[in-house]
């Protein structure tokens, strides 16, 4: 656990953490960006570039773009009339640690299955895009038709909106 | 001796850490790398600024500025004089975080690019292996800080402006990928130094340039109309139209902060075209196979800044793009030509050498341009307007 | 629709480009202060008020006793922004027509509200302000520098002939014509008044014999 994964973990913790604490909705939004690049620098620690960067091109170009957009096109971006720490902080502290609990006990059991590999394998580009189109190939395309169909579906809503409004 | 001066920065930087211990040299050869970067491209940005204004100038029967120096020499001294020393107005109800961050977001972002681009033989800062990606990355990053800019302002003008200028890079970022995508299907590889690699043969004296294939030329069209867009260059330049927005998303930058909007745009110009030119002009190789003498790296950024003499004549030439216009140009027209093109450039790849790819290709490609340019953007909105939410 | 309207005004402004550095007509800039452009004979630009060469009625300097100006104050009250600030003198001169006239004791025009509308011109029945040509009058002094007056406004009619031709010779003639009118005038009251003193003078002998005979 070397010195950069304690910094580039510190500023994940502090952008998400920061994403939940401020008052105003788009200082949220990019504290989560924050966030976001933290996650894209922690692949890039693990060597895994193509995860970094296709990190960094989706979540900070257009995912935090999006939100952003969201944000400003509905009323979120005036500040919020009451508290921003609901009434029921207690019974959400424990739903989240139990969570955590979940998820870090499956990780854990996971890893002690994992074979030990003193040299991490290379994964390049050409092998994650030879995996992609013969292994993952279904997943793939399954995708492609999940965007395609949300894509259609965005159009739909918005013709419906035009002809109503005519 | 042609070798020499070839690699002239390169023995050079070896020379230089050479006097320090082992460990250090690396780390500060990149640090010598670095810095020669952040003063070599804002010394390209003035002289492309006078020569933008020369140029347009020109190009409108008069003069550009002709009175600081010779032929307007030290206008960009000038410029930046003026830029330093005007007062930092920073508006009272504006968001002062973040709008201290927009101009150092972009301009940290676009500077990044700059790593992956082989400016001459051997002269990458970084050889990755997912360059052209990591590339991308780093422009997406620029629209989050023309939106930061915009939206800190709490200027309705500045918001309006930074919204149009992001909807407009999203969609103009499309065909950008995709017409970088053919190249990195052809090559094989992501990484930009493998690309030019893949561009520095000849047939003959013909070099084998991507952009002298059908598939080629289209997708560097393609690619140069989504880098203008992406620049916010005119004729896309809506979003700081200055006749429309006052100055859209940098209303309310002045003095050096404008000063840096200014630089980000006009770097980001050159390392877009050093991307395109790596991509489809063969990066640093020789237009001529018998004119390889001449070092590789003149031959770079001779073709940068042929690239930037290109905008500064599209900028004196065409009307601006009205949003909506812009947007349906992007989504129907410029996206679907780039659809093609990916299927263009697989077809060159499987028929194999010979003529018959030459006639197919150049033929798909035509028919389908004079098709789309028939259908699709035909104006036959002639009448009166109609109006979405107004009635 | 193919783009082709593109590659033509590419065309069009590399040729301007290209053009600009060897024909005239592609770059049409004059580089003022250095180069001007001739202005043409109608320039008008702030009034001015002519005087005679040829010395009339009084001493003092030649602009004082050659002004045209008789102080009817027509332009002064026919300036739109009033600009024109006339004081009557209290004796009269002898105009060109040797009839005594007033003249202005001061009159002063403020060029920074004048409008050039060269209404003043227009009204004058006595040819006497003419617009200039001259139109680089700034000053550093901001509280009186911008206010001309008679001695600065005077410039004689020779400088009228150089810097609006036809106009001063047209003028010219006119006030000529009007002395010969003035003089045939003069000439027939005083031919008129001879004969009736020669009639008189006959008359009177005939009458006084009569008179010393009675």
């Amino acid at each position: 656990m070397s010195v950069v994964f304690y910094i580039l973990a510190a500023m994940t913790i502090a952008g998400g953490l920061a994403a939940m604490l401020l008052k105003n909705t788009v200082h949220c939004a990019l504290a989560v960006t924050v966030a976001f690049s933290g996650l894209a620098f922690l692949f890039l620690e693990l060597d895994a570039q193509f995860a970094g960067f296709a990190q960094i091109l989706v979540y900070v170009g257009a995912v935090a773009i999006l939100v952003v957009f969201a944000i400003l096109l509905t009323r979120g971006s005036e500040t919020p009339k009451d508290s921003v720490y609901s009434k029921n902080w207690l019974a959400g502290l424990v739903i989240a640690a139990g969570v955590f609990a979940v998820l870090g006990w499956a990780v854990l059991q996971s890893a002690a299955v994992l074979p030990h590999e003193t040299a991490t394998p290379t994964v390049t580009v050409l092998d994650i895009g030879n995996a992609l189109m013969t292994r993952y190939v279904l997943p793939l395309e399954i995708v492609a038709l999940l965007l395609t169909v949300a894509m259609i579906g965005a159009v739909i809503v918005a013709l419906h909106e035009k002809t109503e409004a005519q | 001796m042609i070798e020499k001066m070839d690699q002239i920065f390169v023995s050079l930087l070896h020379w230089l850490i050479s006097f320090l211990p082992a460990f250090l040299q690396p780390f500060v050869g990149v640090v010598i790398c670095v810095a020669v970067i952040v003063c070599l491209y804002p010394a390209l940005f003035a002289l492309a600024v006078l020569l933008e204004r020369k140029g347009l100038g020109r190009m409108q029967n008069r003069y550009g500025p002709n009175r600081v120096g010779p032929f307007g020499i030290l206008q960009p001294i000038a410029d930046g004089v003026k830029s330093l020393t005007k007062e930092d107005i920073v508006p009272l109800s504006a968001d002062a975080v973040v709008h201290f961050l927009a101009p150092v977001v972009l301009v940290v972002a676009v500077f990044m690019g700059f790593a992956v681009l082989p400016m001459g033989r051997n002269m990458v800062l970084v050889d990755m292996d997912a360059g052209l990606l990591f590339y991308f990355a780093m422009s997406a990053t620029t629209e989050l800080s023309v939106f930061m800019a915009g939206w800190s302002s709490r200027n309705k003008y500045s918001l309006l402006g930074a919204m149009r200028a992001v909807a407009q890079m999203i969609s103009y970022e499309v065909p950008l990928l995709m017409s970088s995508v053919a190249v990195v299907m052809i090559t094989g590889s992501l990484s930009l130094t493998k690309i030019v690699a893949a561009q520095d043969s000849y047939t003959g004296i013909f070099p084998h340039w991507y952009i002298f294939t059908p598939w080629g030329f289209a997708g560097f069209v393609m690619y140069a109309i989504a880098t203008t867009a992406e620049t916010n260059r005119s004729p896309f330049d809506l979003p700081e139209g200055e006749s429309e927005l006052v100055a859209g998303y940098h209303t309310e930058y002045s003095g050096f902060k404008f000063a840096l909007f200014f630089l980000g745009e006009y770097v980001a110009m050159f390392s877009i075209s050093g991307l395109g030119t790596t991509l489809f002009l063969g990066g640093w190789s020789a237009p001529f196979s018998f004119l390889t003498w001449v070092p590789s790296w003149i031959w770079f950024f001779s073709k940068i800044m042929l690239s930037i003499c290109v905008f500064i004549w599209v900028r004196g030439t065409l009307p601006r793009l009205r949003q909506d216009q812009l947007m349906n140009f992007a989504w129907k027209f410029v996206l679907p030509m780039t659809l093609l093109n990916l299927f263009v450039a697989a077809l060159w790849h499987f028929l194999g050498e010979g003529w018959q790819r030459w006639v197919f290709c150049s033929a798909i490609l035509v028919v389908a341009y004079v098709a789309m340019g028939l259908v699709e953007m035909r104006s036959d909105h002639f009448g009166p307007r109609k109006y979405r939410y107004a009635e | 629709m193919l783009g082709e309207g593109i590659l033509k005004g590419l065309a069009e402004t590399a040729k301007n480009f290209f053009g600009s550095y060897f024909s005239k007509e592609r770059l049409t800039t004059v580089e003022y202060p250095e180069q001007r452009i001739a202005p043409i004979e109608a320039t008008r630009d702030f009034p001015f008020l002519v005087y005679d060469e040829e010395n009339r009625d009084g001493g003092g300097p030649e602009w004082e006793a050659g002004l045209r100006c008789v102080a009817c104050q027509i332009c002064e009250k026919e300036c739109p922004p009033k600009c024109i600030y006339i004081e009557k003198s209290k004796d009269k001169k002898l105009d060109y027509l040797g009839k005594a006239q007033y003249y202005p004791a001061r009159f002063d025009i403020d060029i920074s509200v004048c409008m050039s509308c060269q209404i003043c011109v227009e009204v004058c029945p006595f040819e006497s302000i003419k617009m200039d040509t001259k139109f680089e009058m700034s000053t550093t002094d901001r509280f009186g520098g911008l206010i001309l007056d008679r001695e600065h406004l005077a410039k004689s009619n020779t400088y009228y002939h150089k810097i609006h031709p036809t106009e001063a010779a047209a003028v010219d003639a006119h006030l000529a014509a009007e002395k010969v009118k003035a003089d045939a005038k003069a000439k027939a009251a005083a031919d008129a008044a001879e004969a009736k003193a020669a009639a008189a003078s006959a008359v009177k002998p005939a009458v006084k014999p009569a008179e010393g005979a009675a």
